[in-house]
């Protein structure tokens, strides 16, 4: 995707008013900027409510980030990023000060930004390629700040440019599961003139973005416009359908369907299977977040139950720990921790996602591991019973494991324990279509261009595909099977 | 939005609605289950397909009041919509003609029963059925299960209608007196826990529909999990149905108590209101 953007890159680069703005500041100065620091909530109000923990940067701060972006002839920056979007590109509207611009720059390759902004792990993906990252050991630019900025903006400008969709061919494309990847894949599949039916299993639209991710990093009425987006362009959403089941790809066949994308995420949560896992108060960090984010549980008027834990431990490392954690902080919990069995350095969670975490006061017993669960007489968990790990030397792959310290067991109280070891792809898609090719993993099998499965029009991406994945590589699936898609039934 | 479209009162505490959802009905098999949600606020409770009208598309809950979302239910009137109904879930109750079957359900366990009994019997299986119930005032379905059934057994607790007694009683004068192939038990998880001992006893393959408690219905929470043969099974995508003999009904048990104090708190603020 990055490469048929680069020729096109280039030529807007040598723009006249890029070529000023560039000369406008030196390189030095512009490298003797600070990184601007993102506006947060203090940690004390925050873990008061669901408020969102960074609020975004002022145009006057995004002005001066931008400046520090060199507009690099080779920018590496992109190739970092899975979507290819045209970083220097967007930075340097922003720079001169054209925000709209800017915004739609980013959308020729993300069709979420505002999301994207919020939630992708630019430390390891755009910002880590960044020249200020590789070479002059800097911080690198806040393309992710930025991007959220030039996105809000347009979000709060009244002015989100909807594309016109001329064409309509009235060829039916079915999209099944309404997260990241299914919402990218009905945005391009309606501009190429599809007639689009977004089925969703859930009662609510999103995926992961609604039921997973918190609303302190990133607030529904976000995703919730950028479904309304999609409605104004012509995308039909129906809540309530479980493709395979209520109908089967027979059935949206004989209705008309000519192509089917699937996203339907990695839904399955993983256990450790070990003693004492199923006494009650003993959770899926997909359970907790699902009860609270989708259920409204923690609200007063709402009729889903949640436990309000006083002594909340959460086992895992990765952003579904994070949010789970962070998530049980908001609801009153005392103590509030982390179990891990390898060090920080090792954690998945975004660094970001670490730090507010650490701010807000959550402990880390990291190189632990449960062992085993204990419940009062009622069958709910009071207690834990811990191992310490050490991580071993690095083998062939550079990988430290982490090794159990014999006789190192000892016990900790909990009244609440939220298990965020992963998950598997949800089996009820495979199961409903024998003929498919499904890895040992439960992941559809697909090639990686197109994203076409081995049933003729059916194409698949985002977690159902990578077993688990990032929101971003979600999206640029969807598109990318979009595309397939259109290449199929133009051929047919 | 599913319109409801009849409904009426089959005991004191247990409401028979029919609801519109043509495309359910017509996907509906025996065994199957939909996750119904009422309102915004509302939370997700699976609830048996207990029977389908493909013509008149629709399908029909049997739902027994136990806390706010089945009253909830049973407050709206024909006319009323149901904010959200997704299925069919759960796998199809595997139907064969194995020879005698004895079908033991209890309470609003019956409901779930009932479209079994319906295949196991048309599969040309002869079928036994037990129905139990506390006393005559809470036995449902009692002419529909009869209509598919060779031979019918009513036990009360109280005695106050067909035998006094717990419904092990009856099975156990069934496997004293005939050769019974496959049995199949329905209630509350403390009545299978002690059907299917009695069905081991007797060595007879039993199994038991598990009603955990479940969020999304779809195998994403891990909520409805139950320990089945020493394995972890997600009763919304494995089950409901399961061999009996090998369900951690102990647990099953002490998980459904899981969020009593919370469901009875909410139950009495509802109240109030
Ligand atoms: C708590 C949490 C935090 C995360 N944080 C981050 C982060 O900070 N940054 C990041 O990049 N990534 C993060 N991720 C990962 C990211 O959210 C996922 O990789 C991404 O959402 C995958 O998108 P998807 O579209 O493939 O699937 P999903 O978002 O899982 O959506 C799938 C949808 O399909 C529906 N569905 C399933 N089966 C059917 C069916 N048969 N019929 C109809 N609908 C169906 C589901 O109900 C669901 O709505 C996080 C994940 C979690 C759980
Ligand atoms: C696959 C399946 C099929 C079912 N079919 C039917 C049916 O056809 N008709 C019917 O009436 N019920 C059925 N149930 C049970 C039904 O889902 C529960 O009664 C319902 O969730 C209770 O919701 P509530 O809000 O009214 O009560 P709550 O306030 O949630 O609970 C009230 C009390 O009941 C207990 N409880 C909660 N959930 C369950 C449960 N699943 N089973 C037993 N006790 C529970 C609680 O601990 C509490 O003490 C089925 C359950 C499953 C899993
Ligand atoms: S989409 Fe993500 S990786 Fe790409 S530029 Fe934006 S923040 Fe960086
Ligand atoms: S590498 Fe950094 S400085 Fe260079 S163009 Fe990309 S963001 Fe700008
Ligand atoms: S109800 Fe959530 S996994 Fe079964």
């Amino acid at each position: 995707m990055a490469t048929d953007n680069t020729s096109n890159q280039k030529e807007l680069r040598d723009q006249e008013w890029r070529r000023e703005l560039k000369k406008s500041v030196s390189a030095k100065d512009r490298t003797n900027i600070v990184r601007v620091k993102m506006p947060e909530v203090d940690p004390q109000e925050r873990i008061k409510s669901n408020v969102e923990v960074n609020s975004g940067i002022t145009a006057e701060m995004a002005v001066v980030e931008a400046k520090r972006c060199l507009d690099c002839p080779d920018p590496e920056c992109i190739k970092g990023c899975p979507v290819g979007v045209d970083i220097p590109g967007f930075i340097k509207c922003i720079e001169a000060g054209e925000f709209l611009k800017a915004a739609a720059a980013i959308k020729k390759n993300n069709v979420f930004p505002s999301v994207c902004g919020r939630v992708c792990p630019q430390e390891i993906q755009c910002e880590a390629r960044c020249i200020y990252t590789t070479k002059l050991k800097k911080e690198p630019v806040a393309i992710g700040y930025l991007e959220r900025f030039a996105a809000d903006y347009e979000n709060h400008s009244g002015h989100i440019s909807v594309p016109e969709i001329t064409q309509r061919n009235h060829v039916k494309v079915a999209v099944i599961g309404s997260g990241p990847a299914g919402l990218a894949a009905a945005g391009d599949l309606v501009k190429y003139g599809y007639d689009v039916t977004v089925f969703e299993a859930l009662h609510e639209f999103g995926g992961v973005l609604k039921y997973g991710i918190p609303e302190f990093r990133l607030p529904n009425q976000i995703i919730d416009l950028e479904i309304n987006n999609l409605k104004r362009m012509g995308v039909t959403f129906v809540k309530n359908i479980i493709a395979g089941r209520t109908l089967t790809f027979d059935d949206l066949r004989q209705d008309g369907f000519r192509a089917f994308f699937v996203g339907s995420g990695a839904g399955l949560p993983n256990f450790m299977n070990i003693p004492g896992e199923n006494f009650n108060g003993v959770l899926s960090s997909n359970e907790y977040l699902t009860r609270v984010n989708l259920m409204g549980a923690a609200k007063k008027d709402h009729d889903t139950p949640v436990f309000f834990g006083k002594r909340v431990a959460v086992i895992g490392g990765g952003n579904t720990a994070m949010d789970s954690v962070r998530t049980a902080k908001r609801l009153g919990a005392e103590k509030a921790m982390i179990i891990y069995r390898r060090s920080f350095t090792e954690m998945p969670a975004r660094k970001e996602e670490i730090r507010h975490a650490q701010e807000e006061g959550i402990e880390f017993l990291n190189l632990h591991n449960p062992l085993e669960y204990y419940a009062d007489e009622k069958g709910h968990v009071n207690r834990i019973k811990l191992q310490r790990m050490e991580l071993s030397d690095p083998d062939a792959s550079g990988r430290r494991k982490p090794v159990a310290i014999p006789g190192s067991e000892f016990i900790i109280e909990a009244d609440l324990v939220i298990v965020a070891i992963g998950v598997s792809p949800n089996p009820l898609i495979p199961q409903s279509m024998p003929d498919l090719h499904v890895s040992k993993y439960g992941t559809i099998e697909v090639d990686s261009e197109k994203m076409e499965s081995n049933v003729s029009g059916m194409f698949a991406g985002g977690d159902i595909v990578r077993g688990g994945a990032t929101v971003i590589l979600a999206m640029g699936d969807g598109r990318r099977a979009a595309k397939g898609i259109h290449e199929y039934l133009s051929r047919q | 939005m599913s319109r409801i479209l009849l409904k009426e009162y089959l005991s004191p505490n247990v409401v028979q609605i029919e609801i519109e959802a043509p495309l359910i009905a017509r996907k509906r098999k025996a065994g199957h289950f939909v996750i119904v949600k009422i309102g915004t606020e509302g939370e997700r409770i699976p609830l048996t397909i207990a029977k389908a009208d493909i013509d008149k598309g629709s399908i029909t809950l049997i739902v027994q009041k136990v806390g706010v979302t089945s009253h909830k239910l049973a407050s709206l009137n024909v006319g009323d919509e149901v904010t959200d109904v997704v299925g069919p879930l759960g796998n199809p109750t595997h139907i064969e003609k194995v020879g005698t079957v004895l079908c033991a359900g209890g309470g609003v366990g019956i409901a779930p029963l009932l479209p079994i009994v319906e295949a196991l019997h048309d599969a040309g299986n002869k079928v036994i059925s037990i129905l139990a119930a506390r006393n005559k005032d809470l036995l449902i379905l009692e002419n529909e299960i009869r209509s598919h059934s060779d031979e019918v057994i009513i036990m009360t607790d109280d005695g106050s209608y067909g035998t006094k007694g717990l419904v092990t009683v009856g099975m156990e004068e069934v496997f004293k007196n005939q050769k019974i192939d496959f049995c199949v038990t329905i209630g509350p998880a403390i009545m299978m826990k002690f059907t299917s001992l009695v069905s081991k006893k007797y060595n007879v393959p039993t199994m038991a529909s598990l009603n955990a408690i479940m969020v999304d219905g779809t195998g994403m929470c891990g909520a409805c999990r139950v320990s089945v043969g020493g394995k972890i099974k997600f009763v919304c995508v494995d089950g409901p149905e399961f061999n009996a003999f090998d369900v951690d009904f102990d647990e099953l048990l002490m998980r459904l108590g899981g969020y009593k104090n919370e469901e009875e708190q909410h139950y009495r603020e509802q109240l109030s209101k």
